[in-house]
């Protein structure tokens, strides 16, 4: 004979908050969430203390307050009379500028040693391991200051340009390499560039539409079009005779010494230059072991596969192999962006005047607010490292493998 | 009851730097150390020697104080400070004093609640240029590339000064006085720019100190003085009646070799008997003995002393006395009565 | 055939002729590891050509080096115009490159005994198949012995932290049975407690075999790097480990916690909370409090590296398939016992090779409390030693001995997690 009975309705007591698991996970998080208002109140509470002592607020009136001092490098129109806040989107700036130009550099480095360091040749696959760990393995602080060493002690000064019998000579007469930095011509818009420009961008876009043009016939009808030649051709001949028959818009300004300095041309400072370097060339050996990684991941019997059905070497690093690398070499590739990214703060020590140069030191100095200053400086970065996240994310998803 | 919460947990942990109570002249003298905040390396105001034992004229003045306070001129503990935490490690109570080459300015005065007690060094913002460069003006310095150490009022100083002379310029900056040097002697910068006193103390560690010039305009007006938090006015009493005292020693031609004789009995001069503690119960009405005043000068000499031995004429820095002269030759150190 | 009418029969095998010169030894290797086509060829000669140019270059730096010479200007008079290094900065200020500049001289045995003691601590924890069990005796204990030689004082400070432990480790083991997660609270509690009241105790006793107490603003050099990298690491470990176990967490509330801990810390820059160690922690202690400078960097630098290791943990964690967890709980194991015995320990193992990484990550970033004027390695150069008149622009020599010493330190360890990772191999290849 078999009763069915209901297992016993015990009453709630209070024990059960701890011993019963239906139960124990909301006093858990009831107490994490009571100590963690506790811990916000009591930071809330000194911080209210401390301000009220010093007779201080929390406000950031200071950043409509002219900043009062100078910054070399100014993507925008800025100087001393404009606001903190100024101040603060200039640096910015030159943080989104050192960190693109580092990006593409540290990707050219570590590919190239990546793919080096597979080479068959032993001897550059010795010079690029040691690349790779001597970069690896030593800070980057150390590295931004030795490459800002060399760069000045090791370049001539402006000043040994000078006279009949000059130390130091431009290169091709456009180019100086001083210990201030860098000069290069840099280009002048006339009127009517904005065509050449214009017909220039029209080329990029005939170039993508003549290579699908030619994969499609050779997909439909088998007949193999060159690729090299024409791509080029469409790429340079038009713009080069628009460029010619609006007059020549667009010329070229050269640096040239004046007064103490080169004037003229695109100045690249000593101190970008150092960041821009360092950081590269650091992230670069990271890369490096990314993609070598990426490419290794690639199971040997693809390559057998690909090379049975006939494809050449050429061909099957583009079809096969690379397609699968990439897959492995990307997300590691953007998490090595961002430390870059983030890295870049480290400016403060060549004087590069990124937003912790100037919202965190500077104006921090100046206005002795650290609190609001620090806090708009974690924003900035919490944003940048956020959105690339989220970008990430998204490619991770759409590249995932859907096997079942 | 969450101070000694908080003290158990350190002590523990063995890291407790101690608390500073609203009282700072008792912690000082319950930690039997004080706090003093510096730079972290300026040859002749504040730097470490070889030994690792820290020298200067900022140096000299935590000195006295501590000798004045616990009458043990080696019971301080130097604190180096940037330009960014020095004001932040004085409010927080980390330091109790903070003698680091600081410009007395309206703001730091009142808008960042600090109390300016006197100046010890009366400085102005001047141009350092090798003499090749031919230039005899900082005025002459259009497009030129300046050296700069961030983190002071310099930077505005430097942005005022071009601004109303409407010329151009190019700021280089710079995190530490040693690399400042580098940027300039590599030839990275044209003129490199700080507090006359720290130019002359950088052209003195220089090869060929000759072959630079301080160019002669001064472009701001630098009173340098220590200064304490605002709000414990005993302890900011003491601290500027120790200055006080070491300039009046110089004034009154007591110095740290007769110092133990004038204070030993009333001398003719009722104004050193007063500040030797001989006279009247000057010590008591700060909170102190009335022989503060004898160990400041024994332990550090008088102002006098302290400036020829780490900054004078004859040390490597080489600074003449200048504005920093007693009012008596000309100058405008000039001391409150001790009556 | 008849036999005879044969010329010529070999009696003898014919001895195994030489490979032909080019199929041999350096030829061979040479030829493929070098010259195996144009383009390669190419490779190799601008290769030879650039080190050789490197090599000519740096030679007589090397060789001409000065290793004795009180200052700058008497070793370029030594070297008279020739090319050479300044090796003299190293052989006088070594001891501030290693210990800062106020570390006292005669006290250097003891944190040189302490490094030592590392490694003898390290070893059962590293090298577990070689080394006995019961050293690890011996790591539990290093912790207080290296604070003891490091900072000195009286011994009763280390040994109460010690009973501390002890106490809370004890009430973790009672608790445990009722639950993990009321466990770790309780143990913490208790130790809290005990150090709380210990303090009261060990203050009178404060001369009780006490060493010559070292202030830590007197510390500075590679040894703090050491310092910052060894505790940082440590500490964070654990605390890396709950933050991951929160992250995987059922209950939204914790899990949304760890979350936004995590992901803030990681997504500024360490030198950013290194200015809130230095500027703004100060506003958020109770007043009148002030922690050690080096204290509080201890305390951002170990928050920023756990939630790093948490995220390698968190990958660990996720490695693990399914049927581990389900197996786990159908054994009637609870949730501590599940991760204590099946999860963590096959988590952790996958996990390794990520905390190296991240250790050797965190090791080269304490470099950057240079910036916040503190003298480790880097700030005793930037700072004292080039400021100083003697060794005023002395900065490849300097620059190459730091960088020495983190290659050996960085590149040390992940050989050795190199070598691990090849050890725990538990599949069958």
């Amino acid at each position: 004979m078999t009763t069915m009975t209901d297992p016993p309705k015990a009453s709630f007591q209070l024990s059960m908050l701890i011993y019963d698991t239906r139960y124990r996970s909301y006093t858990f998080q009831f107490i994490a969430l009571l100590l963690l208002m506790l811990l916000i109140g009591y930071l809330g509470k000194n911080l209210v203390e401390n301000l009220a002592a010093q007779g201080q607020n929390i406000s950031f009136g200071f950043l409509s307050d002219p900043s009062g001092y100078d910054i070399n490098q100014r993507p925008i129109e800025y100087d001393s009379q404009s606001s903190h806040m100024r101040a603060a989107v200039v640096g910015v700036l030159n943080t989104l500028i050192v960190a693109f130009l580092g990006c593409i550099t540290a990707t050219l480095f570590g590919v190239t040693a990546g793919i080096l360091r597979l080479s068959p040749n032993w001897l550059v696959r010795k010079l690029m391991a040691i690349y790779v760990e001597a970069f690896r393995n030593v800070p980057v602080l150390i590295w931004i200051l030795i490459i800002f060493t060399v760069m000045s002690a090791s370049l001539p000064s402006p000043n040994q340009f000078r006279g009949e019998s000059a130390e130091a000579s431009m290169v091709l007469d456009a180019f100086a390499f001083t210990n201030r930095g860098v000069y290069v011509p840099s280009p002048i818009w006339g009127p009517g560039s904005s065509v050449v420009v214009l017909a220039f961008l029209a080329s990029i876009i005939g170039v993508f539409a003549y290579r699908r043009y030619a994969t499609k016939l050779l997909y439909d009808t088998g007949r193999l079009l060159p690729m090299g030649w024409p791509s080029l051709a469409i790429l340079f001949v038009p713009t080069i005779l628009i460029f010619f028959i609006m007059g020549q818009p667009i010329s070229l300004d050269y640096p040239a010494l004046q007064g103490f300095n080169f004037v003229g041309g695109l100045h690249i400072r000593g101190s970008l230059i150092a960041l821009w370097f360092a950081l590269a060339i650091y992230t670069g050996a990271f890369i490096a072991e990314n993609v070598r990684a990426g490419i290794q991941a690639v199971s040997k019997g693809q390559t057998e596969a690909a090379a049975s059905l006939g494809l050449r070497p050429g061909r099957i690093m583009k079809l096969v192999i690379l397609p699968q690398a990439l897959r492995v070499i990307i997300p590691p590739l953007i998490s090595q962006y961002l430390n870059l990214t983030k890295n870049s703060s480290l400016a403060i020590a060549v004087g590069y005047m990124d937003v912790t140069g100037t919202l965190g030191g500077i104006t921090l100095n100046q206005t002795g607010r650290a609190i609001e200053c620090v806090l708009l400086l974690m924003l900035f970065y919490l944003t940048i490292s956020l959105s690339i996240s989220a970008v990430m994310n998204v490619y991770n998803n759409s590249i995932k493998l859907k096997e079942r | 009851m969450k101070r000694t919460v908080f003290l158990g947990a350190m002590t523990v942990a063995g890291l407790a730097a101690g608390a500073a109570a609203a009282g700072t002249l008792d912690d000082v003298k319950a930690r039997g150390k004080l706090n003093c905040g510096v730079t972290t390396g300026l040859v002749g105001f504040a730097a470490p020697d070889a030994n690792g034992v820290w020298e200067g004229f900022d140096v000299a003045l935590c000195r006295a104080v501590a000798a004045a306070v616990m009458g043990d001129a080696t019971a301080v503990e130097f604190v180096p400070t940037t330009g960014k935490t020095r004001f932040t490690a004085l409010a927080s109570g980390e330091i109790d004093m903070l003698a680091r080459n600081t410009t007395w300015t309206f703001s730091r005065d009142t808008d960042l609640k600090f109390d300016f007690v006197g100046t010890n060094y009366y400085d102005g913002q001047g141009f350092l240029v090798p003499k090749s460069l031919g230039v005899s003006s900082a005025k002459e310095l259009d497009g030129a590339t300046v050296c700069i150490q961030t983190g002071t009022t310099t930077e505005l100083n430097l942005a005022d000064f071009f601004r109303a002379n409407n010329i151009k310029y190019e700021p280089v900056p710079i995190e530490t006085n040693a690399e400042g040097q580098q940027q300039y002697l590599a030839g990275a910068c044209d003129a490199y720019t700080t507090d006359a006193s720290g130019l002359a103390s950088t052209r003195a560690a220089f090869e060929n100190p000759t072959d630079h010039v301080i160019l002669p305009e001064i472009i701001s007006k630098e009173p340098l003085g220590p200064l304490v938090r605002h709000g414990d006015n005993e302890w900011g009493d003491i601290v500027r009646w120790t200055l006080n005292a070491l300039i009046t020693a110089e004034e009154l031609g007591v110095t740290s070799a007769n110092v133990a004789e004038l204070g030993s009995a009333a001398v003719a001069n009722p104004e050193i008997n007063r500040l030797l503690g001989t006279e009247g119960d000057l010590g008591k009405m700060i909170g102190l003995d009335n022989e503060w005043a004898k160990r400041a000068i024994a332990s550090v000499g008088n102002y006098g002393e302290v400036f020829e031995k780490n900054i004078g004429e004859k040390t490597p820095i080489g600074l003449a006395r200048g504005l920093n002269a007693q009012w008596t030759q000309g100058g405008i150190l000039y001391s409150p009565p001790f009556r | 055939m008849p036999h005879d009418q044969i010329s010529f029969v070999r009696k003898h095998m014919l001895p195994e002729a030489p490979p032909p010169a080019t199929e041999t030894g350096a030829v061979k290797w040479l030829r493929e590891n070098l010259f195996s086509s144009p383009a390669n060829t190419l490779l190799t000669l601008v290769s030879i050509f650039v080190v050789f140019n490197i090599a000519s270059a740096s030679a007589p730096w090397f060789l001409n080096g000065v290793w004795d010479s009180p200052s700058i200007a008497a070793c370029r008079e030594i070297l008279d115009g020739r090319v050479g290094g300044c090796f003299a900065v190293l052989s006088e200020r070594w001891n501030q490159l290693l210990f800062g500049f106020k570390y006292p001289v005669e006290l250097y045995w003891r944190p040189g005994l302490a490094f030592v003691l590392l490694f003898v601590a390290g070893a059962p924890v590293l090298f577990g198949k070689i080394f006995p069990r019961k050293m690890l005796f011996f790591t539990g204990l290093y912790p207080f012995i290296a604070y003891w030689l490091i900072w000195g004082g009286s011994i009763m400070v280390p040994i109460f932290a010690l009973l501390g432990v002890v106490v809370g480790a004890v009430v973790y083991s009672r608790v445990v049975t009722i639950s993990a997660g009321v466990a770790v609270i309780a143990g913490f509690v208790a130790a809290l407690i005990f150090w709380i009241a210990s303090g009261y105790i060990s203050r009178p006793m404060a001369d009780v075999m006490a060493l010559q107490a070292v202030p830590s603003r007197d510390m500075g050099g590679f040894m703090i790097n050491l310092m910052l990298g060894v505790v940082c690491v440590s500490l964070s470990l654990p605390l890396g480990i709950l933050l991951a176990l929160g992250r995987q967490s059922r209950m939204p509330i914790i899990k949304w916690i760890c979350v936004v801990f995590i992901e803030f810390i990681r997504g500024v820059p360490l030198i950013t909370l290194l200015f809130v160690a230095n500027v703004v922690l100060a506003y958020f202690l109770p007043p009148n409090v002030t922690f050690d400078l080096i204290l509080r960097v201890i305390i951002m630098i170990t928050m920023f590296s756990s939630a790093y290791i948490a995220e390698v943990i968190r990958g660990g964690l996720a490695a693990l398939p399914r049927g581990q967890y389900e197996a786990a709980n159908s054994l009637g194991l609870d949730y501590a016992q599940s991760m204590q015995l099946i999860i963590l320990p096959q988590a952790l193992k996958i996990s390794i090779p990520g905390i190296v990484n991240v250790a050797v990550g965190l090791f080269k970033d304490t470099t950057l409390v240079s910036v916040i004027s503190m003298f480790d390695i880097v700030g005793m150069i930037r700072g004292p030693i080039l400021a100083s008149m003697e060794w005023k622009g002395v900065y490849w020599e300097l620059f190459g001995f730091a960088c020495i010493l983190f290659f050996i330190t960085c590149y040390g360890i992940s050989q050795y997690s190199q070598w691990l990772e090849r050890q725990l191999r538990t599949d069958h290849r």
